[in-house]
Parts: structure tokens; C-alpha cells; sequence
């Protein structure tokens, strides 16, 4: 049974339509990536995932359960988390303290503090632990993110754009840390415009534009299709 | 007949409503702020005309002339010198220093004023009526109020939608930085606005002035009353306003009508009867 | 790694914990070592230190900017009354009573004003103050309009003049005390961490499981409990009781504000502060009356100008320490190369 199914999503402001009949199932330890190109209506797929939005037609369903109306706390309860594309730390909090909250409110029992703090060790973290949020620089506060999401003890972890700016020897270890998550059972959907990082731990890939599915496949099928070809035309993303 | 005229008396209080409510909603349309101090600046605006009439032997609406461009111009000078300074992002600054303001705008109406309650004449008008049947009759002022109102409102949105003025209003408070690139000064389209807010005070102040008697600590009840007939109408929709007004007007007439004690009751149910089933109010404005 | 521990206190919070319990047992004594008249003012210190101590909980933790927290103090006063004239109970016993009535009739309240934002919920809250007023205005069998005093005989089970005062001071000094812990052990746990980040980032908080609806909720029933047990109190100390007494939105909440804003919302050590200096100004200013009030609003409005954080502000701001630290400190971490 898939642990995510979106079921027919669609979403308007006004005239613009940014998703428009998106259905997807993810299977559990599936590890997915989302391309598509700035606009196309990544983000508020994951909004509305998370709960953040609300679609105007269609139904979400995570782990059996349907929970179009659930709010964003409660799905967090239930196991989603995520990261932001424009990182939302707590800027007047430490490390330590923005990752306590993930640990304390999300879906993990046990002890919240001992739960942080191997986190923020795994997440490379440690060393800025007592420092405030509000002073780290941008490659640390999309670190923080992640750990933040995965301190919530996630089943679904949803990744928005984690790669970007990232230096190469930065960009393995955060694969190695994903493939990781995603090794300890943790279903993953990444949006990523880096595409040789999401290439090489994606199992499948899916590509939106003008918020409807383009195609969707394994990651070779789909990088080799004329659909993605058109869209990327003479785009920079396709290094 | 007397529930038929405690609706009609409740319908034209409701344009007085609509008057104190009108500067409220206007500001918070422009600037996204609440001016705790509204309803001591309506009475502040009463005692002005009371201070005009009694230097010039004016007629009370006739001292409108004097007490529209002074309260208009203390709006300015407020906004550009105070309010500016603390409005966007946090909500607390602005909600403190209009606190702080009613507080000493208070004092400063009794210490100059006393407490005692005063009334402005405005002559036989005050007690005349149309008589419409038997048991109905409309006040004349009553209705000049009413009246009064919804040209105000019908002006106001006329200036919104309409002229240059209401057109930069309108940039600021969708986007005040797309406002900055048409190269509009935020800080004086918000001044611009205050006075018009304060201008609107005026005319309440005066109305307000002529029909019931006041002192310095009636305003907290009026910003109240606004309040409610701008929750009521619907954030941002000045018609929607002038309903809100109305409907407060006629649930406390019907309210009296009960029992004397229960007129505030009745209005303050009514905002929380709305508030429950509508909480945008009855006419949001769509966008 | 294992040697990771973590910290909540920090030096200066220890030496301030020694000098708050040396403070607290001389308060407590204070019977003892101080005159009637000093008494008196003690109690009244207390009463608005547990005031803004619960308002700057809900308006500075929370980011609930209520402006009717005298519908429960006002509550809370009619509450004890009608506890005496109706139950023969003892007026100190009606405090508890007060703050559960309090904390109950807030939910309902809540489910009304919890549907304004922001500036639109302080003015809600102060209809509901209003409603409050002129539906006690109405219960002739509580005096009415123009209110009623206690009985005698109720004050007589207190004991006499000398007696009553010390106990009332003594409650008044436990619902204090009270507060102030019981507001730094909400600060302290889970729900305190919560509010921090609800305060930062309210889509964050939300994402990650921060039920955000419920905390606030929580908050204002706590405010409002204690509020009305101070509000039972403060009924006893004066002894009469009417609608525009009870429901005073100058006494129980604009000075309320003030005391908070001026010495640093959102800190445990503002309202003290605020406190402080607002018996400080009342007593060498107070007979200039209506300037006195107008000196007050002056004050908040440059405080909110200049320092918006308050005097405890720029305390913290100069020498960073905290008397009430509620944060996490990790030590004994061995630094990593990255």
C-alpha cells in the first residue's frame, strides 16, 4: 500500500492554476525526486502535502488515513515532515533549541532531548550547538532544516531544494546523509533543481510543469524523455 | 408599531455607527492599523466644537468648517510624527502607543474640560420630526445623520476607487514596496490617510455632539461600537460597514425595546452571534 | 559524545536563585518587620505583579494581546461575593473556586475571540469585558448597577482588623509567588518551547507538530484562571464590589499593560520591573490626579518608541544575562572539525 497518495489535487490564486489535477502514489522506502522549472508548482505540492494549503479539489491520503483536512500540526503527529526552501528557523533560538522542537512536537516518543542531540550529531551540527539560529549562514540554516524535520521522527520526509550553493565535497555528504534517512526506512520526496545530486540517489523521478505531472519514471527513462528535454531546453539546471 | 419604530430609530443610530466605524476601517484598510485611541478622538473632536462654538457662536454643523480641517490636520501631524514610526511588522507597538494616546487624550479632555458631561445645541432641529403615521415619527437629525453617513461612505469610495489618492491608498496597503517603486511616499500616503480618517471623526464628533450628551471618557464605547459595526460589515468593505452599523443599531433598539438595561447587551450579542457563524463578517470583501 | 549534558541555568541565575529565595523569606516575614500601612501596599504590589505577570504570559509569550483581562478579574470578584452571599463560604476559600470558574468560562470566550487576528482580538476581548460588565449590571441579586459591600460577619471569620490584613496579605503574597513560578515552569517546559517558536516562526512551528491552536488556548485559560483568582482577592481587600470597580479596564488592564510594556515584555523580569517603578511613580506622583495617568501613557508611548523591549531590555542588551533563563545550553560537546 502506497504511504502517500495524492488523488486528483488541484489549486488556483485567482486565475493562475498552480496544481491542476495531480495525482501520485509513493510507495513506502521510495526515495522521489521532483523536477520541474521555477514556478511549475513544486512548492505548493509540498504545501499541500504538509497542510499548509488546503487544494481546492482533490484528497490527500497518507498511510491509509485520509487527511485533506487535517492540519499541518497533526500531520506532522502522523509522520510528514519537511524542509524549506527558504529556510524558516527559529532565529532567536540556538541550534540545539530549533531542533528540541522537532523532537519535542513531532512524531517521536523517548526522551525529546536525547533524541536532539543525536540528531544534531548526525547532522553535523554539534559544533554550533549553543549558537543562535538567526546567525547562521545560509548553508547551515538549510542544514538545520533537515535535521529540525528529521528530529520530528518523519516517515515521509519532504525536501525542498537542500543541494542548491552546495560546495561538491558538501553535496556528498549530504547525499550520503540522505541515502542514510532513506536506508533507515524513511520515505523521501526531494524537489531539487541540482539534477546530478537528485540523479544519483533518486529511485524515480517525476516532472511538473504548469502544475500538472509531465512525466514520471525511473530516473534514466525520465532524463532521456523528449517531454524533459523540451522543458529544459537551454535551461543551465542541465549540467 | 413601537417594535416597527424601535427598528427604524435603530436603523438611522446605526448611520452614527457607521460614521464612528467609517475612519477605523479606512485606516486599517490603508495601513493594517487599529487606532485604540478612534473612539477618544471622536469625543476629542466634539470638544473642539464645542471649544469653536462657544469662541464663535456657530451653529454646531456650521462649525464643521473648523472642526473637519483641525482634526484632519491633527491626523496628519499624528501619523507623520508618531503613528509612522511604529506601524509594520510587530502588531504590539502600534496597538501600545494608541493605548497610550486614548489614555492621555482622556485626561487631558478632563483636566481641561472636567468631567462633566456637555451637549452641543444645534437648535429646533434637534426635536423636530416627520411625523410619517401615527406612533413613527423620524427625527430630523436621526435622519441628517443617517444621511450624513452614507454620503460619507459613498465619498469615501468614490475617492478610493476612483482618484489618484485612493489609487495610491490602495498601492500601499496591497504592496508597499511595488507603492515605493511608483515612487508614492508611504509615510505620507499614511498621513494623507489619517487625516482623512480624523476628518471623518470630525463629522461623527459633532453628530455624536449634538444627539446625547458626552464627557471625556466615552470614547473606549465608541471605538467599541465602530469596531463591532466594522466586524460585522466585513474587513475592508466600507457598504458592508454602514450594514454593520445598521444591524448594531437595530439589535440594540430592539434590545431597549426589551428592557432598558439590555440595549448595549443586545448589540454586543449580536456582534458575538455574527461572530460565531460569520467570522469574516456579512460582506467580506473578496480578493 | 556521551558526555553531552545540558544546561538550563547559567551563573548569574544561580546567584539570582539564592538572592530570589533570601527575598522570598523575608516577603514572607513581612508581617513581622513592617507596619500595617506598608502592609497594605505590599498586598497591593503583589496583586499587580500576579496581573502582569499573567498578561505578559498571554500578550508577550503567547502573542495574544488581550485588552479585557478585567472580564476576569471582574469575574473573579463577583465570583467570591456571590460564593459568601449565597454559600456562607469563606471568602478566601471562594479564590480557588474563582480561578476554576475562571479557567472554564475562558473557553467559550475563547471560541469567540479566537477568531479575530491580532489587533482585531484585543478589541474582541474587550467586548467580551463590556458583555461581562453589563451582564453583572443586571443580576439584581448581586446589587446590580450600583454593586453591594460584604457582609460583616463574612470578614469577621478572618478574624480581627490586624489578623485579616496579615492573612490577606499572605494570600496575596502565595498568588503572587504562585504565578510567577507557575508562569516559569510553563516557560521552562515543552509548552514554553513552543511558544518561543511560535513567536519566531508560526509555519515552522506548525510543520513541525506544534499544535499552535491548542497551546494558545491553553495560555489563555491559564491567564484567565489566575487572573480571576487575583480578581477574588482583590474584592476581599476592598471589601465592596459594582460593575465599573469590578469591570475597570483603567485599573485592571491599561495599568496592567503599562507596568508590563515599561519594564519588558516578554521577560520574567519585566513586569517586576514595571511594578516597581509603577508604585515608585504612583506614590511621588499621585496627587497630581489627571497628569499622573497622562505621564503613564507618555511613558509607554517612548518606551515603545525608543526601547520597545522595556528597561529589562536594555539591561539584557548591555550585559546579556538572564534571572529566569528558560533556554538549553548543550556542554561538554568535544568540537568537530566542521
Amino acid at each position: 500500500m502506497a504511504i502517500l497518495e495524492l488523488d486528483n489535487l488541484s489549486k488556483s490564486y485567482g486565475a493562475l492554476a498552480v496544481t491542476q489535477d495531480f495525482s501520485l502514489a509513493v510507495e513506502p522506502g521510495d526515495l522521489v525526486g521532483i523536477l520541474g522549472p521555477n514556478g511549475a508548482g513544486k512548492t505548493t505540492l509540498f504545501n499541500q502535502i504538509t497542510g499548509t494549503v488546503t487544494p481546492d479539489a482533490g484528497r490527500v491520503r497518507f498511510d491509509g488515513q485520509d487527511v485533506t483536512a487535517t492540519d499541518a500540526s497533526t500531520r506532522c503527529h502522523l509522520g510528514i515532515a519537511r524542509s524549506f526552501q527558504v529556510p524558516h528557523p527559529f532565529v532567536g533560538m540556538t541550534v540545539f533549541e530549533n531542533i528540541l522542537v522537532g523532537a519535542s512536537f513531532g512524531r517521536g516518543g523517548g526522551d525529546p532531548r536525547a533524541r536532539a542531540l543525536k540528531v544534531m550529531e548526525q547532522s553535523g551540527m554539534s559544533a554550533k550547538a549553543n549558537v543562535q539560529a538567526g546567525a547562521l549562514t545560509l548553508l547551515d540554516r538549510k542544514r538545520l532544516e533537515m535535521a529540525r524535520a528529521l528530529a520530528a521522527d518523519p516517515k515521509l520526509l519532504l525536501l525542498d531544494e537542500i543541494a542548491g550553493g552546495l560546495t561538491d565535497s558538501e553535496c556528498v555528504s549530504l547525499l550520503d546523509t540522505i541515502r542514510k534517512v532513506n536506508a533507515s526506512g524513511v520515505t523521501i520526496i526531494w524537489i531539487e533543481h541540482v539534477i546530478h545530486a537528485l540523479m544519483s540517489v533518486a529511485k524515480r523521478l517525476v516532472v511538473v510543469d504548469f502544475g500538472k505531472k509531465v512525466i514520471e519514471g525511473a530516473p534514466e527513462e525520465v532524463m532521456a524523455s523528449s517531454a524533459v528535454k523540451s522543458i529544459y531546453m537551454g535551461e543551465d539546471a542541465l549540467d | 408599531m413601537e417594535w416597527v419604530n424601535a427598528i427604524v430609530q435603530g436603523i438611522l443610530t446605526g448611520g452614527l455607527y457607521a460614521l464612528f466605524a467609517a475612519g477605523l476601517s479606512l485606516i486599517f484598510g490603508v495601513m493594517r492599523l487599529v487606532n485604540i485611541a478612534h473612539g477618544d478622538l471622536i469625543v476629542g473632536a466634539a470638544y473642539v466644537a464645542l471649544a469653536v462654538i462657544s469662541a464663535t457662536g456657530l451653529n454646531p454643523l456650521a462649525s464643521l468648517v473648523i472642526v473637519v480641517p483641525v482634526m484632519a490636520a491633527i491626523g496628519y501631524g499624528l501619523q507623520f510624527g508618531l503613528l509612522n514610526r511604529v506601524i509594520g511588522g510587530n502588531i504590539l507597538p502600534p496597538l501600545i502607543v494608541t493605548f497610550g494616546l486614548s489614555v492621555i487624550l482622556q485626561n487631558l479632555l478632563l483636566q481641561v474640560f472636567s468631567a462633566d458631561s456637555r451637549k452641543l445645541n444645534a437648535g429646533p432641529i434637534e426635536t423636530d420630526s416627520l411625523k410619517i403615521m401615527p406612533g413613527l415619527d423620524v427625527g430630523y437629525m436621526p435622519l441628517l445623520t443617517f444621511v450624513a453617513a452614507v454620503l460619507i461612505i459613498a465619498s469615501l469610495q468614490f475617492l478610493f476607487y476612483k482618484t489618484s489618492m485612493g489609487r495610491a491608498f490602495r498601492a500601499t496597503s496591497d504592496d508597499g514596496e511595488i507603492a515605493q517603486i511608483m515612487g508614492l511616499d508611504n509615510r505620507r500616503v499614511f498621513a494623507w490617510a489619517m487625516a482623512l480618517s480624523l476628518a471623518v471623526v470630525a463629522v461623527a464628533g459633532v453628530f455624536l455632539a449634538i444627539r446625547a450628551n458626552f464627557d471625556p471618557f466615552m470614547g473606549p464605547s465608541r471605538l467599541i461600537f465602530g469596531f463591532e459595526a466594522v466586524i460585522i460589515g466585513g474587513l475592508g468593505n466600507l457598504w458592508g460597514t454602514l450594514a454593520g452599523g445598521v444591524i448594531l443599531g437595530v439589535a440594540q433598539g430592539l434590545g431597549a425595546q426589551i428592557d432598558p438595561g439590555w440595549q448595549l447587551l443586545a448589540g454586543h450579542v449580536a456582534f458575538l452571534i455574527i461572530l460565531a457563524f460569520r467570522p469574516r463578517g456579512l460582506f467580506p470583501r473578496i480578493d | 559524545m556521551q558526555s553531552a549534558t545540558i544546561s538550563r541555568s547559567t551563573r548569574a541565575s544561580r546567584i539570582a536563585a539564592g538572592l530570589a529565595v533570601i527575598l522570598v523569606v523575608a516577603l514572607a516575614a513581612a508581617p513581622w518587620w513592617t507596619s500595617s500601612a506598608n502592609l497594605r501596599l505590599f498586598t497591593e504590589f503583589m496583586i499587580y505583579l500576579a496581573l502582569a505577570s499573567s498578561w505578559n504570559l498571554l500578550a508577550g509569550y503567547a502573542g495574544l494581546i488581550s485588552v479585557g483581562q478585567h472580564a476576569y478579574v471582574g469575574f473573579g470578584g463577583y465570583l467570591m461575593f456571590s460564593c459568601v452571599l449565597f454559600l456562607g463560604l469563606n471568602p478566601l476559600y471562594a479564590i480557588p473556586i474563582a480561578g476554576v470558574l475562571g479557567g472554564l468560562i475562558a473557553i467559550p470566550v475563547a471560541f469567540f475571540v479566537f477568531r479575530l487576528k491580532g489587533p482585531y482580538f484585543a478589541i474582541g476581548t474587550w467586548v467580551v469585558a463590556e458583555v461581562f460588565r453589563l451582564s453583572a449590571a443586571q443580576m439584581s441579586s448581586v446589587g446590580g448597577g450600583s454593586g453591594l459591600s460584604i457582609p460583616v460577619s463574612a470578614m469577621r471569620a478572618l478574624g480581627s482588623k490586624s489578623e485579616r490584613e496579615i492573612l490577606i496579605y499572605l494570600t496575596a503574597f502565595a498568588l503572587c509567588i504562585g504565578a510567577v513560578v507557575v508562569i516559569y515552569l510553563v516557560l521552562r517546559s515543552r509548552i514554553g518551547l513552543a511558544l518561543t517558536a511560535i513567536r519566531d516562526n508560526e509555519i515552522a512551528s506548525l510543520s513541525l507538530g506544534v499544535p499552535i491552536g491548542r497551546i494558545k488556548l491553553a495560555v489563555y485559560v491559564v491567564a484567565a484562571a489566575g487572573t480571576a483568582m487575583i480578581g477574588a482577592l482583590i474584592f476581599i481587600t476592598k471589601l465592596r464590589i459594582s460593575p465599573d470597580a469590578a469591570f475597570s479596564v483603567n485599573d485592571w488592564t491599561v495599568f496592567v499593560i503599562f507596568i508590563v510594556v515599561i519594564g519588558g515584555i516578554g521577560t520574567m523580569e519585566g513586569p517586576i520591573i514595571g511594578t516597581l517603578l509603577y508604585f515608585v511613580l504612583r506614590e511621588s506622583l499621585a496627587d497630581l490626579g489627571a497628569f499622573y495617568l497622562m505621564i503613564l501613557g507618555a511613558l509607554a508611548i517612548v518606551i515603545m518608541l525608543a526601547t520597545p523591549n522595556g528597561l529589562w531590555g536594555l539591561v539584557v542588551k548591555r550585559f546579556d544575562f538572564s534571572l529566569f533563563p528558560v533556554g538549553y545550553r548543550v556542554r561538554g560537546l568535544t568540537p568537530k572539525s566542521d
